[in-house]
């Protein structure tokens, strides 16, 4: 296999991993504040959906990531009223707005459906574009693709390093240590639960105006369960998102060379193989069960109640 | 300002009036959902809550569609009860439907009344070992049962789809990618002839009644609760996490592949590419929509059939789109968790005043 | 008193009856979808079908639909309440509603069925399909004037004979204007997944491809090839306006005319069971126009194929036709006969790997 099929099929990588990776990481610091968010299947079609609809009345594609980035959070808090304040089962609430969320992005994309649109502009640097293979492999591609490794990044950043980071585990961990210290835990998690709704909707526009430009219903077609897969398996470490993301897109690539190669194995067994190696690389990682423990929120999944 | 107080006990009244309240809400507002759509909202409402349980096959139809949901959740339930995070339900209610097809396909040629137990006692079967697969991973590397049971959801499908494909197709179904139709002694039977209605039924109700015999009766049921709601009084007690989890992804996975069973031999009569419209993922909703209780599964997965039959009924009568029909089951979704509220806490009103000291 | 209780009764049937005493007129006709009407593929041009009865009959009929009917367990259930309801005429438009359709068509002799792209009948079970495959050719025989690289990307939906023979149709075309080009297929297991359909392209485009066919239903593929420079068909409508520079010419579904037709004949009470396999004879398959980029006497190539299929002088599955290992299973001045083309589970020469099944 020649350089540039290489380089190429890298490009192939980077570009499907780009909205797991966005929806990850919103969902990640949701996760870290102790909200275990199942919606982001239904947030991401709410971005697609309305990142489509922007972009085709403004003309501007700003204006649709923009758009995609407020709607997912907005639709998020619908969540956050129901778990944060009414204090709803968190898997059940989840399930209930990807439900919501698939059946009002249709009714709104009903307008769009057949409409194209111009793909995200990419971003290119002069000489740089140009270098062998680090050219392709570092310029060229979509703004949300840096916006995704950037948000990553902070992410990482915020987490481990600011004080707000701490104080968003801490509630993660032991809402009631928290609440007892005197932080906020209900504004706090609605915080996060709405970062996890933008970013999820950042997604779902990267899929709708940048992968593939158009609106269709249900267009995210199961992308936003894989990226909260991806969570455990990088078992809560903003780093390992980013690994997992990455190798997620490059099995899910693998295996259509391999049937573009033609090397004889069902295709079923090829289909299923991304979610296969998921399971065995959660295997690997947790069977190491003190680091697990570490990083998984305790609090996860559990309302908050102050005891007042 | 409005203050939600912890009830210092679940108040009896709000048990049965919350959802109540929520259904009173979802009407209210789907009054104005359909205005705003443009449609006369009265009669979309009459055709998503009543005329799907008229005419002929009305309440058959819906007991058909609630078997599946009520048996998985009532499997479902269990394990969520003693945090044990089954969301796969979906993959071993479609293995069980392949050993119980496997089984039906093996002897297609030969007529015995013990064809059927058997196809039973395999469908339990399959669900349970793809159900073993979380258990074990769980059990032995502590790998979250939560996500390797989904992610064998997706493995379970193209399982279903390779042998529908490949070994499994029917020699003279013109290459198409089904089965053979199950023969009689393969398909359970109709409890009323010129119903769709089959065995599956009963078998929910049993379940149902089972379960409440043993979450509320038995030294088990008292484990699966304890580890649920106090691990550490569970650990104390000498309860053994390993089994509690072994038990309740039995339980979830035999109940699921039993209902794969009763889908492929009852309602469709062989296997097919797809053979469920999401009852695994429904049926997490149905089993805290019933409040992780036997009786209030009942009649979650009841209320839930309908808002199914109720989303295709207003397509037909109404010409509504099915995503107006998903709005509206998702509202009904929402209101029905948050009413739940009612139950746990008291909302009070408080002085602005005194709001402000209790915010700041 | 009596009057009052005419009024009253009046009223009554005005309120709860009028709908129902106004269908009596109407000839009702149902259709089941097995996806959105906004998947703008297999469903919407069904839904186009529909609305061209609406224009054709006006007033005279009532169209219904259920869409995203789940194959399983519920297909049977949208069925029979179509059934229950009053309707006259009913489209099952996937082949898993077939077992679902015979079903209740049983218990329904009045209702008339019609059941896409299966094989059972009945007495008041009709069934249709196309012969998308003649497009196929088509489109092959300008992919095998167009190629640089002589190799192909298809991407296959399911390993089912309908769109085997779309491969085969398309290779059989492509090698006879170009012996040298081979087609490379991969399966993605899915009818609708934009992603994977996009990514799927890329890989075919990676591994040497410089044009690109599908039988699935996103116009994913045809973006992807417009970024990357290379050309493309579309599938079911006419997908140009999503990458006008790729885009070569879509094979188009046109149902509206044997939808008119059917609904005509339940009209006039002439309806009787019958199996169509529509081709581009009767205008169930068209060819979309053809984009600017292809060249003038390659456009004229197609057009005469077009015309030559629609004569009835040319057949997609004419052989000589070799399969992979190249013996030889159609001899030259033979066809292959319908049954042959329906139960198709193999390659021909020119497909690269092995068919998986």
């Amino acid at each position: 296999m020649s350089l540039t099929i290489t380089v190429s099929i890298l490009v192939s990588v980077i570009a499907a991993a780009t909205p797991l990776l966005l929806a990850a990481t919103g969902e990640l610091v949701t996760e870290k504040s102790g909200v275990l968010n199942l919606g982001v299947e239904g947030m991401m079609l709410m971005g697609a959906v309305t990142g489509v609809a922007a972009t085709l009345l403004t003309e501007n594609w700003f204006a649709g990531v923009v758009t995609a980035a407020v709607a997912g959070a907005a639709f998020s808090l619908i969540f956050g009223v129901l778990v944060l304040t009414l204090r709803a089962n968190q898997v059940a609430s989840g399930l209930a707005l990807t439900i919501f969320g698939t059946g009002l992005s249709a009714v709104i994309g009903t307008p769009f459906v057949g409409q194209p649109l111009a793909r995200l502009p990419v971003f290119d640097a002069p000489v740089l574009s140009d270098m062998p293979i680090l050219g392709p492999l570092l310029f060229g591609h979509d703004v949300l693709v840096y916006v995704s490794i950037g948000m990553l990044l902070a992410v990482a950043w915020f987490l481990n390093r600011s004080r707000l980071g701490l104080v968003l585990r801490a509630v993660g961990e032991s809402h009631d240590s928290a609440h007892a210290i005197g932080y906020q835990v209900i504004a706090i998690r609605y915080g996060a639960v709405a970062f996890g709704g933008m970013m999820a909707g950042l997604a779902g526009a990267h899929i709708s105006l940048a992968l593939t430009p158009f609106w269709a219903e249900n267009m995210t077609a199961g992308r936003g369960w894989i990226a909260l897969a991806l969570i455990v398996f990088a078992s809560w470490r903003p780093l390992r998102v980013l690994a997992g993301a990455y190798l997620f897109g490059a099995v899910t690539i693998a295996q259509l060379h391999v049937q573009g190669f033609g090397i004889p194995i069902p295709s079923q067994f090829l289909s299923a193989l991304p979610y296969l190696a998921t399971v065995i690389v959660l295997v690997i990682i947790s069977s190491n069960a003190a680091r697990v423990r570490l990083n998984a929120p305790a609090c996860i999944g559990k309302a908050f109640a102050p005891a007042a | 300002m409005i203050r939600l107080v912890p009830r210092q006990e679940v108040a009896p009244a709000m048990v049965y009036l919350s959802p109540v309240i929520a259904l009173a809400a979802t009407v209210l507002f789907g009054l104005i959902l359909f205005a705003i759509l443009g449609f006369p909202p009265l009669d979309p409402l009459f055709n998503f809550f009543v005329k799907p349980l008229l005419g002929p096959s009305g309440i058959t139809n819906l007991l058909l569609k609630a078997t599946p949901l009520i048996l998985i959740a009532i499997g479902l339930s269990m394990g969520f009860r003693a945090n044990v995070w089954n969301i796969g339900a979906e993959g071993q209610y479609t293995i069980g439907a392949v050993f119980a097809g496997g089984l039906a396909l093996a002897f297609y040629d030969i007529d015995t009344p013990l064809l059927l137990p058997g196809m039973i006692v395999f469908g339990i079967l399959g669900g349970m070992a793809w159900a073993a697969i979380p258990a074990f991973l769980r059990t032995r590397f502590n790998t979250s049962e939560l996500l390797t049971s989904l992610m064998l959801v997706y493995v379970a499908t193209q399982v279903l789809l390779y042998l529908v494909h490949g070994p499994w197709k029917d020699p003279d179904g013109f290459a198409f990618p089904e089965t053979r139709l199950f023969h009689d002694a393969a398909t359970l039977p109709r409890l009323w002839s010129g119903t769709r209605l089959n065995l599956g039924w009963p078998l929910a109700l049993i379940a149902v009644f089972a379960a409440w015999i043993v979450m509320g009766r038995s030294l088990i049921g008292f484990q699966i609760r304890v580890s649920g709601a106090a691990p550490t009084a569970a650990r104390f007690a000498g309860f053994s996490e390993r089994r509690v989890i072994w038990l309740t992804l039995m339980i979830g996975g035999g109940l699921a592949g039993l209902s794969g069973m009763i889908e492929v031999s009852g309602t469709i009569g062989q296997l097919v590419p797809i053979i469920s419209p999401g009852y695994g993922f429904t049926a997490i909703i149905v089993a805290f929509l019933g409040r992780l209780n036997p009786i209030g599964i009942l009649f979650a997965g009841l209320l839930m059939a309908l808002s199914f039959l109720g989303g295709e009924m207003v397509q037909i009568e109404n010409g509504l789109p099915r995503s107006v029909g998903g709005l509206f089951q998702g509202m009904l979704l929402f209101f029905l968790l948050a009413s739940d509220v009612l139950m746990n806490y008291r909302i009070v009103r408080v002085r602005t005043k005194h709001a402000q000291v209790a915010t700041s | 008193m009596k009057e009052l209780l005419g009024v009253v009764a009046a009223a009554v049937i005005a309120v709860f009856g009028a709908a129902d005493a106004f269908a009596q007129d109407k000839v009702k006709v149902g259709f089941v979808y097995v996806g959105p009407v906004d998947d703008f593929g297999w469903t919407f041009r069904h839904d186009e079908g529909r609305k061209a009865i609406e224009a054709e009959f006006g007033d005279q009929v009532e169209t219904t639909f259920v869409e995203s009917v789940s194959e399983g367990p519920d297909a049977e259930r949208v069925i029979r309440q179509l059934a229950e309801s009053g309707h006259d005429i009913i489209f099952t438009t996937s082949f898993g509603f077939m077992n679902p359709t015979i079903k209740v068509a049983k218990d329904f002799p009045n209702v008339k069925f019609e059941h896409a792209t299966g094989f059972k009948r009945a007495d008041n079970v009709s069934t249709y399909s196309g012969r998308f495959y003649e497009g196929r050719a088509v489109i092959g025989a300008i992919a095998g004037k167009m190629t640089e690289s002589n190799i192909i990307g298809y991407i296959g939906a399911f390993p089912i004979p309908e769109v085997v023979r779309g491969i085969n149709a398309f290779t059989i075309a492509l090698r006879k204007v170009n012996p040298e080009a081979e087609v490379k297929v991969v399966w993605l297991n899915t009818w609708f997944n934009p992603g994977q359909e996009a990514d799927a392209a890329k890989t075919l485009l990676d591994q040497g491809a410089d044009i690109i066919t599908q039988h699935t239903d996103s116009p994913a593929p045809l973006q992807v090839a417009a970024e990357r420079g290379a050309f493309a068909f579309g599938q079911a409508s006419d997908n140009s306006q999503f990458a006008p520079e790729a885009h070569l010419t879509s094979i188009i579904d046109d149902w509206g005319p044997y939808y008119v037709e059917r609904v005509r004949a339940v009209i006039d009470g002439t309806w009787e069971s019958e199996d169509t396999w529509g081709g581009m004879d009767v205008g169930m398959i068209a060819m979309a126009p053809y984009a600017s980029t292809v060249p003038d006497d390659i456009r004229a190539m197609a057009e005469e194929i077009e015309a030559q299929i629609i004569a009835g002088d040319l057949h997609a599955f004419a052989g000589p036709i070799n399969d992979q290992a190249g013996n030889e299973i159609v001899a030259a001045g033979e066809v292959m006969s319908d049954e042959q083309l329906l139960t198709m589970d193999f390659y021909v020469e020119g497909v690269q790997g092995s068919l998986p099944n």
